[in-house]
C-alpha cells in the first residue's frame, strides 16, 4: 500500500465502508490528485536570473511552488496547472513560460 | 510584518490537488489569509467555486478542519462552531486553543448569505470573516450578483440589443460590515500581499468579530488574460475602484492613496465583460461609473479624515 | 428520585433542556415554542447550565449554527415550530445528512398560508423524510420523556442521526399537567457525556465535513444513512427499556390501546390520542370491540411492528392532523394503509383528516369515525375514503 491508498478512499468501495456523511478524515489528501496534466505551458525556473523574492510562491494559487529555507526550491508539477502568474510577478525574468512538451534543454526546472 | 521569507516556513494550509482554474483568485487570496493564523484553525465555507474545487469527495485539500453547510450560513455555521469551542473550553472538554474563518464569494456574502452574516457580526462571535469577491456567481456560470460592477456583461445581465449590461452600481459591502461597529473591517487586495498579510493578521488577532472583503479576479468571468491577475489587482485600486482601506474599532483609515488620478476605464478595458462599453453609444456608461467611483471616494476620504 | 410536578407542556421540555444540559442551544423564538427559548435563557441567564446560547437571528441560522456546534463536537439543541422548521428546511436535511445527533423539540403548529398559530401536524409531517428520527408525544409526560430518550437514540454509534421530539401546540404546549421528573443527577447519569468520533475540534485529526459527492459517492453515502435510519428501531427500543428501570415508564414504537380483541379501530398520534381512548373506554362500555394505536415513532415508520398489531382489525380509521394535498389523504394514511397491504385480510382503511390549523377534537368527532367503522365493518363498504372531521359543508 503506497501513502495515497491509505489517505483516499477508493473508487469502488460499498456502501458500508464509505466514510460517514461523506466525512473526509485525511486532512490535505487532495496532495494526491494530479492536477498537473491540466497544463499547456509550463512554468521553468531559471537559477541564475533567481533572486529568490519569493513572490512566486506568494501569488501562486496551487500551491505548488515549494520554498525550501526561505528561498526558491522547485516547481510542484504534479499540481501546477500551468496558470503562468508567477511568469509575470517575477521581476527578474527568472520563470520561463514554455509550451508543454517543449524541451527544456539547457534549463533547469527545478527537479 | 512576516516577510516572504518567513511566511514561506509555515505549513500551507490550503494543499495543491484543488480544482480551482488556473490562476484563480481564490487559491492566492485563501492562501495569503491563512498564511497570517498563528493558531489552529477551523475554516468554515459557504457554497461556491472555494468549497466545490477543494472537497470533491474523497480528496479534500484543507490540512485545517473544515465544514461546508449550505450556500448561504457558512457565517452562522461558523458562530456555532465557535460557540461549541466557547463551551467546551470553558468546561475543560478541550484544551487547545483554535481560531475560526469562513470564507465565501460575493453569492454568499453580500447576497444570500447577508442576513446570516449580519447576524453573527452583531453577536459578536469571535470569528474572521473573508469575502473573496469576484463579482458575480461565478460557480454557476457568471451570473450578476449584487457585488457586479455596473456595465458588466453577466448571464444574467447580459449586453443585449436594448439593455447593456448590469444596471446597478455595486453594493458597498465593506462599509455595510464596518457599520455593524465590529471590532475589525477592512477591504483588500491580494496584489498588496504586505497589506493583506496584516489585516488577516489583526482580523484573527482581534477579539470579537472580524470581517475582511478581498477582490479575487476570476479570469473566465472578467475574461482577461489569466497571467494578468496581479496587474488587474493592481489597476482596481489605482482607479480607486477598490480603496484599501480598514475601519479598527470605528477608525477608519485609508491604507493606499493613489499618487495620480487614473481613469476608471484603464481597469476597465483589461476584461472582456466591459468590451461593450467602449462602442460609442455605450460611452456614457463609463462616464458613469466614473463618476459614481468619485464620488464613493471622496466619501471615503471623508471618512478616513483624509480631506 | 422522581418527583410529581405540575408543568405546561414547555416548561416540562425547557426542564429537560436543563437537565440534559447540552453544550450549546442556538434558537429563535416563535409561537407556541417561545416559552421553552424563554425558560431556557433564564437557566443561561442565572448560571443554571453550561450551556453557549447563541441568540440567532432565524431559525434557518438557529439550525446552522447547531449544526456547526454539533459538527465542533459539542452536544447541541435547537427548537422550533411550524413556519420556523420551513424557513430551516434546507438545514434540517444537512443536519441528517452530515448524520449529527442534534435534538430538536417542536410544538405543532399549523404552517402558514393563512397564517395560523394552532396546533397541527403540517409543519413536521412535511419534514418526514428529512432523514430525522421523529417521536410524537401526547402530553407533557411523553414530552419530557421523549426529550431524554431522544439524547441517548441520537448520539448511539449505531444511529447518529437527528430526533425531532413532538408536542401538539398550545393545547400540550401550554397546558398545564401533572407530571412526573427526574432529578439532575439521574437524568445527567442517563444522558452522560456526548463522545463524538470525528469533530472539528479534534486538534490530532482534522476533518472535512460536507463536500462535494457527485454520481461517483453521494448514493453509497445515502444508503448508509437509510441504514442508521433502519438501526435505530432497535435503538429506541433499548433505550426505552433503560428509561423504564429508571423512571418506571414504558415506551415502544407505539401504544397498542385496547386493540388485542379490538374489530375497530383508530390509528391515532399525539394529544388526540387521549380523546381517542376517552372514546374507546365509553364504546368498551357498550359493548363494542373499539382500540387505539397511538403512534409514537413516526420515523422510522415501524410497518411491521404495525401490520402485526392491526392484522386482525376489520376497520381502521387514520387520523391525520395534516393535509398532504396529494388526494389520497394524510400523510399517516398512506404509509399505514401500505403496511398492511401484505397482511392480506383485506381490511378497510379509511382516512380522517382532523383538527388542521388548532380546530378542537372533541369526544363526539371520535365518536363518529367509529360509527363509521361500524358501518363498514358491517357492509364491508365505505362511503368515502377519505374523510374531513369537524369541518364545515
Amino acid at each position: 500500500m503506497n501513502k495515497k491508498h491509505e489517505k483516499v478512499i477508493a473508487p469502488d468501495v460499498g456502501w458500508r465502508n464509505v466514510t460517514r456523511a461523506g466525512i473526509i478524515p485525511t486532512a490535505g489528501n487532495a496532495e494526491y490528485y494530479e492536477t498537473g496534466g491540466w497544463r499547456t505551458k509550463k512554468p521553468v525556473w531559471i537559477e541564475d536570473k533567481c533572486i529568490h523574492c519569493l513572490l512566486c510562491w506568494r501569488f501562486c494559487p496551487d500551491s505548488s511552488v515549494i520554498a525550501e529555507d526561505g528561498k526558491f526550491g522547485r516547481f510542484d508539477y504534479e499540481h501546477c496547472k500551468g496558470c503562468g502568474i508567477c511568469v509575470n510577478v517575477c521581476p527578474s525574468d527568472a520563470i520561463d513560460f514554455i509550451d508543454e512538451g517543449e524541451t527544456s534543454e539547457g534549463r533547469n526546472d527545478g527537479e | 510584518m512576516a516577510t516572504l521569507k518567513e511566511q514561506s516556513k509555515k505549513e500551507q494550509i490550503l494543499t495543491g490537488g484543488h480544482r480551482l482554474c488556473a490562476g484563480c483568485g481564490h487559491g492566492i487570496a485563501v492562501r495569503m489569509v491563512l498564511n497570517a493564523a498563528e493558531d489552529p484553525l477551523v475554516i468554515g465555507c459557504a457554497t461556491g467555486c472555494l468549497e466545490v474545487a477543494t472537497t470533491i469527495y474523497p480528496y479534500t485539500a484543507w490540512r485545517s478542519s473544515f465544514i461546508h453547510n449550505a450556500f448561504e450560513n457558512a457565517a452562522a455555521t461558523i458562530s456555532g462552531v465557535e460557540a461549541a469551542y466557547k463551551s467546551l473550553k470553558k468546561q475543560g472538554k478541550i484544551k487547545d486553543d483554535f481560531k475560526f474563518i469562513a470564507f465565501g464569494g460575493d453569492g454568499g456574502t453580500y447576497d444570500i448569505g447577508l442576513q446570516s452574516l449580519s447576524g453573527a457580526m452583531e453577536r459578536g462571535h469571535n470569528i474572521v470573516y473573508v469575502c473573496l469577491d469576484n463579482g458575480a456567481y461565478m460557480n454557476t456560470g457568471i451570473q450578476r450578483s449584487s457585488a457586479t460592477p455596473r456595465g458588466a456583461d453577466t448571464t444574467t445581465s447580459p449586453v443585449g440589443k436594448v439593455i447593456p449590461g448590469k444596471q446597478q452600481f455595486r453594493k458597498d459591502l465593506t462599509a455595510i460590515m464596518a457599520e455593524h461597529n465590529i471590532p475589525y473591517a477592512a477591504q483588500a487586495s491580494p496584489n498588496n500581499w504586505r497589506d493583506l498579510y496584516n489585516k488577516a493578521k489583526k482580523a484573527f488577532e482581534v477579539e470579537g468579530p472580524a470581517f475582511i472583503n478581498v477582490m479575487a479576479p476570476c479570469p473566465r468571468g472578467w475574461r482577461y488574460n489569466t497571467p494578468d491577475i496581479a496587474d488587474i489587482l493592481k489597476l482596481a485600486y489605482e482607479t480607486r475602484y477598490w480603496p484599501l482601506y480598514e475601519v479598527e474599532n470605528g477608525e477608519w483609515k485609508l491604507n493606499y492613496k493613489p499618487k495620480k488620478y487614473v481613469p476608471v476605464e484603464e481597469w476597465l478595458k483589461l476584461q472582456g465583460r466591459f468590451r461593450h462599453l467602449f462602442r460609442d453609444e455605450n460611452r456614457y456608461i463609463i462616464d458613469e461609473i466614473q463618476a459614481e467611483v468619485d464620488r464613493r471616494w471622496e466619501v471615503l476620504l471623508e471618512r478616513c479624515g483624509e480631506k | 428520585m422522581n418527583k410529581k410536578v405540575a408543568l405546561t407542556g414547555n416548561e416540562a421540555v425547557a426542564l429537560s433542556m436543563k437537565q440534559i444540559n447540552p453544550d450549546v442551544v442556538a434558537a429563535y423564538p416563535i409561537t407556541p415554542q417561545t416559552e421553552i427559548v424563554q425558560f431556557f435563557s433564564s437557566f443561561v441567564a442565572n448560571g443554571q447550565v453550561d450551556t453557549e446560547f447563541v441568540t440567532v437571528e432565524s431559525e434557518h441560522s438557529a439550525m446552522s449554527a447547531t449544526v456547526g456546534a454539533s459538527a465542533a463536537g459539542a452536544r447541541a439543541m435547537t427548537a422550533t415550530s411550524a413556519n420556523g422548521l420551513a424557513l430551516m428546511w434546507e438545514v434540517v436535511y444537512i443536519a441528517a445528512s452530515n448524520r449529527l445527533p442534534i435534538v430538536m423539540p417542536v410544538v405543532n403548529r399549523a404552517l402558514s398560508a393563512p397564517i395560523n398559530i394552532h396546533c397541527d401536524h403540517s409543519d413536521t409531517m412535511g419534514a418526514r423524510d428529512s432523514g430525522w428520527i421523529q417521536l410524537y408525544s401526547e402530553n407533557s409526560q411523553e414530552a419530557y420523556d421523549n426529550m431524554i430518550q431522544a439524547v441517548r437514540i441520537a448520539e448511539h454509534p449505531d444511529v447518529l442521526l437527528p430526533v425531532m421530539v413532538m408536542m401538539d401546540g398550545f393545547i400540550i404546549s401550554h397546558g398545564l399537567e401533572n407530571l412526573e421528573v427526574m432529578d439532575d443527577e439521574s437524568v445527567k447519569d442517563f444522558v452522560g457525556t456526548y463522545k463524538p468520533d470525528h469533530y472539528l475540534l479534534d486538534i490530532e485529526n482534522p476533518i472535512t465535513m460536507g463536500p462535494l459527492a457527485l454520481f461517483d459517492f453521494y448514493f453509497e453515502v445515502k444508503r448508509q444513512q437509510a441504514e442508521a435510519m433502519k438501526n435505530a428501531k432497535d435503538v429506541i427500543l433499548d433505550v426505552a427499556k433503560e428509561y423504564k428501570d429508571l423512571s418506571g415508564r414504558e415506551y415502544g414504537l407505539f401504544e397498542s390501546y385496547k386493540l388485542d380483541d379490538a374489530e375497530i379501530a383508530i390509528v391515532v398520534m399525539s394529544s388526540a390520542a387521549g380523546t381517542g381512548k376517552y372514546v374507546v373506554d365509553k364504546l368498551r362500555e357498550e359493548g363494542k370491540k373499539a382500540g387505539l394505536l397511538k403512534l409514537r415513532v413516526f420515523r422510522p415508520f415501524p410497518h411491521k411492528e404495525i401490520a402485526e398489531a392491526l392484522k386482525h382489525i376489520k376497520a381502521l380509521a387514520v387520523m391525520d392532523r395534516a393535509e398532504s394535498f396529494s388526494d389520497f389523504g394524510g400523510p399517516l394514511f398512506a404509509p399505514i394503509r401500505s403496511a398492511l397491504f401484505d397482511v392480506k385480510n383485506d381490511i378497510k382503511v379509511v382516512d380522517y383528516i382532523y383538527g388542521l390549523g388548532g380546530r378542537d377534537i372533541v369526544p363526539p368527532h371520535i365518536e363518529k369515525v367509529f360509527n363509521d367503522l361500524e358501518e363498514i365493518k358491517e357492509t364491508g363498504k365505505y362511503d368515502k375514503l377519505v374523510n374531513y372531521l369537524g369541518v364545515r359543508e
